[in-house]
C-alpha cells in the first residue's frame, strides 16, 4: 500500500473544487461570489465590452456597503448627496438588473456589510469556495470555507467563468490553546497573531486556526479572527466547522432544510485537517498570555498590551523598521515611552466587517451600560447589517448606546475606510474596532488605534485609551 | 492587457516598508466607475499636502524623477486592500514596473492582470538599486524574457518569476478568454456538483 499523507482542511477544499489544470495553473470553481458597488463597475463594463454573460447569477449576491451614508438610507440611492458615490451605487443597481443578480439594495433590512450579510443569510457554508472584490473576504473562513479577496479583473473573470485561476498556497497552522483572561477575545487573538508573525508573515499561506481557544469561540469571534487574517498577509483564514458552526447555520434563509440539511451535514463534517496532515509552518500561542491589545502605530503589526508603553523606535532590529516606527510615531502624535493609556481619544468607532455583529454590540453595550461617553468624545455605533441593527433594537442595545451618548447609525462600512461621510478629522485620534490603522485610512491625517469592541467602549467612557478590565 | 517585454526607464526610489494600497490610492479616488484617469490619485497624501499643494520633497514630485517608469520600494509593497485601483493608478501615472523584496499576495496578483511587472530582488539588491537611483535621472533596464534587471551602473540582477505568469505578461494574454477554452470542464464540474451537493443549487 502506498503511503498517502493526510490532507489539511485547505487541501480538501482545494481538491474538491479543481476544475482543470491549464499550462500549470489551476482553474478552480467558485461556489459563491459576493459583490459590492466599489470594485465591480469596471468588471461589468468589461463583460459588456466583450459581450459576455454572467455565468451563474444564482451564485452571485450583491450588496451596497462601502460608500453608503449611515443615515437616511430609506430615501434610496438617488438621494445620496455625494455625486460620485451616487453614480457608483446607481451603476450597481443597473448592473444587477441587467445581469439578473440577487441584490439587497441600500435600505433593505437584509443589506449591510458584505461579510456580515453572507453568513447572516446562510449563503456562507462549510467547504465552499467564496470570493469577493474585497480583501476582508477572509472573514467567511470562519465557517471552514476557502474565502479570499480578489481584484476587479478577477471579479470579471469569476462573473464570466465562475472560476478562478490560481496556484496553490502553503499551509500555516496557528494553534491557540488555553483560556483567555476576562476582557480578552477574538480581536486580541488576531492582534496577537499579527504581532507574532508581522503583516507579511502570512504571505503565500492560507492560515488554519486550531486549538481549544478557537473551539471555544463563537461564530462571531471566529469571523473576527479570520477577517484579520489578511492583515497578517494571508489571503484566507480557516476554522474547521463544528457544532458551533452548524448551530449558527441552522434555519438561516439560504441554508439547506429538511432532507437537504441531513445530506449537507456529513459533507460539511468532512472538512477538517487530518491528524497526520503536513503544515508548512506551525505557530502556537497561549491564550492565557494575551492581554487586551491595542495598536500604537500605522501598521496592524504595531501592537502593544494595554499595560505597556509606546515603543522606542531604537528598539527595532532593522534600519527600515526603525524608520517606519519613527514615521508612525510622528503621524500618530505619540512619543516613545509614553503609556498607551495616556492617549486621549476624540472619536470612537464601533463597527466594520471585523466587529459589527450582534455579539460585538452586546459586549460593548455591557461596558457602556449606566455610563456616559466622555464629554470631548464623538462615539458611534454602526451595526453590520439592517438585521443586526433590528436585533440590537429588539434587545434594547440602541437605548443603552444612545443613553450613554453614542450615535446609533444605519449599516455600512462607514468610518472603517471613510468612503462615505463618516470620517476621522485631521489630527484626531480614534479608538476603532475596524481592521486597518494605515495613514489616512479613516480620514486624511486621522489617527487610528485598533482594538476590540469592549476596549473601544472603555475608551469612549474614559476619554482615553483604557484597560477594559477596569470596567468589567 | 498590455504586454510587457523590455523596459528602459527612469527609476525612482521609495524607501518605505509596508506601503499599503490605501497609500497608493486613497479611498476618495475609488468612487469611479472607470479604470482610467487614476494617476491624479496616485500616492495622493504623499504627493500633496492638506491644501492639495505638491510636496516638493516627495520623490515623484522632484524634476529629476519626472517620467519615472520604475519604482523601487521597501518590503511588503501593496499590502492591505484588494483595490485594483492601485495598479491602475501606477500604470496611469506611467509606472510599468515595481521592484521590492516582497509584495502582498493580492496586489502581486493584480499587477499581472494589468501588465504591471512586480520584480522581487534580495534586500541587498534592492538597497543597491535604491542607492544608485538616489540622485535621479538614472535609467534601469528590465528584461522580462531574460529575467534581469540592469542597474544604472551596469550591475545585472536576475529575478525569479512564475513561468505561466511570465508567458502571459510577455504576450499580454486575456485570462478570461483562456479559461473559457476550458468551458466543457466547467460544465462537467457543475453537473457533478449538482448531483453530489444538490443543496448548493437551491442556495
Amino acid at each position: 500500500m502506498r503511503f498517502m499523507p493526510g490532507k489539511t482542511l485547505y487541501d480538501k477544499i482545494w481538491d474538491r473544487h479543481l476544475v482543470a489544470d491549464q499550462d500549470g495553473e489551476s482553474i478552480f470553481y467558485i461556489d459563491l461570489h459576493l459583490i459590492h458597488e466599489v470594485t465591480t463597475p469596471q468588471a461589468f463594463a468589461g463583460l459588456r465590452a466583450a459581450k459576455r454573460p454572467v455565468r451563474r447569477p444564482d451564485r452571485t449576491l450583491a450588496v451596497a456597503d462601502h460608500n453608503v451614508p449611515t443615515e437616511g438610507q430609506a430615501l434610496g440611492v438617488d438621494a445620496v448627496v455625494d455625486e460620485e458615490a451616487r453614480l457608483q451605487l446607481q451603476t450597481l443597481v443597473r448592473n444587477v438588473k441587467d445581469f439578473g443578480i440577487e441584490f439587497f439594495p441600500m435600505g433593505d433590512i437584509r443589506n449591510g456589510i458584505v461579510h456580515v450579510v453572507g453568513p447572516e443569510q446562510g449563503r456562507t457554508q462549510p467547504g465552499m469556495t467564496i470570493v469577493c472584490g474585497d480583501s476582508h473576504t477572509s472573514t467567511h473562513g470562519a465557517f471552514g470555507a476557502l474565502a479570499q479577496g480578489i481584484g476587479t479583473s478577477e471579479v470579471e473573470h469569476v462573473l464570466a467563468t465562475q472560476t478562478l485561476r490560481q496556484k496553490k498556497s502553503k499551509n500555516l497552522r496557528v494553534t491557540i490553546d488555553g483560556e483567555p483572561i476576562p476582557g480578552v477575545g477574538a480581536k486580541d487573538f488576531a492582534l496577537a497573531v499579527i504581532r507574532e508573525i508581522g503583516t507579511a508573515g502570512g504571505t503565500g499561506y492560507v492560515i488554519e486556526y486550531a486549538g481549544s481557544a478557537i473551539r471555544a469561540l463563537s461564530m462571531e469571534g471566529r469571523m473576527t479572527l479570520c477577517n484579520l487574517t489578511i492583515e497578517a498577509g494571508a489571503r484566507a483564514g480557516l476554522v474547521a466547522p463544528d457544532e458551533t458552526t452548524f448551530d449558527y447555520l441552522r434555519g438561516r434563509p439560504a441554508t439547506p432544510k429538511g432532507a437537504a440539511w441531513e445530506m449537507a451535514l456529513p459533507y460539511w463534517m468532512s472538512f477538517f485537517s487530518d491528524p497526520d496532515a503536513d503544515f508548512d509552518r506551525e505557530i502556537t500561542i497561549d491564550a492565557g498570555q494575551i492581554a487586551p491589545l491595542v495598536t500604537w502605530g500605522t501598521s496592524p503589526e504595531d501592537v502593544v498590551a494595554i499595560t505597556d508603553k509606546v515603543p522606542d523606535p531604537a528598539s527595532f532590529d532593522t534600519p527600515g523598521k526603525r524608520a517606519s516606527a519613527e514615521r508612525a510615531l510622528e503621524y500618530m502624535g505619540l512619543s516613545a515611552g509614553q503609556p498607551i493609556t495616556e492617549a486621549k481619544v476624540d472619536v470612537v468607532f464601533i463597527g466594520s466587517c471585523t466587529n459589527s455583529r450582534i455579539e460585538d454590540l452586546r459586549a460593548a453595550a455591557k461596558i457602556v451600560e449606566g455610563r456616559k461617553v466622555a464629554n470631548h468624545v464623538r462615539a458611534m455605533v454602526v451595526p453590520g447589517s439592517g438585521l443586526v441593527r433590528a436585533q440590537a433594537e429588539e434587545e434594547g442595545l440602541d437605548d443603552i448606546f444612545l443613553a450613554a451618548g453614542f450615535e446609533w447609525r444605519e449599516p455600512g462600512c462607514s468610518m472603517c475606510l471613510a468612503m462615505n461621510p463618516d470620517k476621522v478629522p485631521p489630527g484626531q485620534r480614534c479608538a476603532s474596532t475596524s481592521n486597518r490603522n494605515f495613514e489616512g485610512r479613516q480620514g486624511r491625517a486621522g489617527r487610528t488605534h485598533l482594538m476590540s469592541p469592549v476596549m473601544a467602549a472603555a475608551a469612549a467612557v474614559a476619554g482615553h485609551i483604557a484597560d477594559v478590565r477596569d470596567y468589567l | 492587457m498590455d504586454a510587457f517585454t523590455r523596459l528602459d526607464a527612469k527609476i525612482a526610489p521609495l524607501p518605505l516598508a509596508n506601503i499599503d494600497t490605501d497609500q497608493i490610492i486613497p479611498k476618495q479616488f475609488l468612487k469611479t466607475v472607470e479604470r482610467e484617469g487614476l494617476a491624479k490619485g496616485l500616492f495622493y497624501d504623499l504627493r500633496f499636502d492638506g491644501q492639495g499643494t505638491p510636496r516638493p520633497d516627495f520623490v515623484l514630485n522632484r524634476p529629476e524623477f519626472k517620467g519615472a517608469g520604475v519604482l523601487v520600494a521597501g518590503d511588503n509593497f501593496g499590502c492591505g486592500s484588494s483595490r485594483e485601483h492601485a495598479p491602475w493608478a501606477l500604470m496611469d501615472f506611467g509606472i510599468r514596473c515595481v521592484v521590492s523584496t516582497s509584495f502582498a499576495d493580492i496586489f502581486y496578483n493584480n499587477c499581472f492582470q494589468n501588465g504591471l511587472l512586480p520584480v522581487v530582488l534580495t534586500a541587498d539588491q534592492v538597497q543597491a538599486l535604491m542607492d544608485e537611483a538616489k540622485g535621479g535621472n538614472h535609467v534601469v533596464s528590465i528584461d522580462l524574457e531574460a529575467q534581469t534587471v540592469v542597474t544604472p551602473s551596469g550591475q545585472t540582477f536576475a529575478f525569479e518569476i512564475d513561468p505561466q505568469r511570465k508567458e502571459k505578461m510577455l504576450k499580454g494574454l486575456d485570462a478570461i478568454g483562456e479559461t473559457l477554452q476550458a468551458a466543457p470542464d466547467i460544465d462537467l464540474y457543475e453537473m457533478k456538483q449538482a448531483l453530489a451537493n444538490p443543496w448548493l443549487e437551491k442556495a
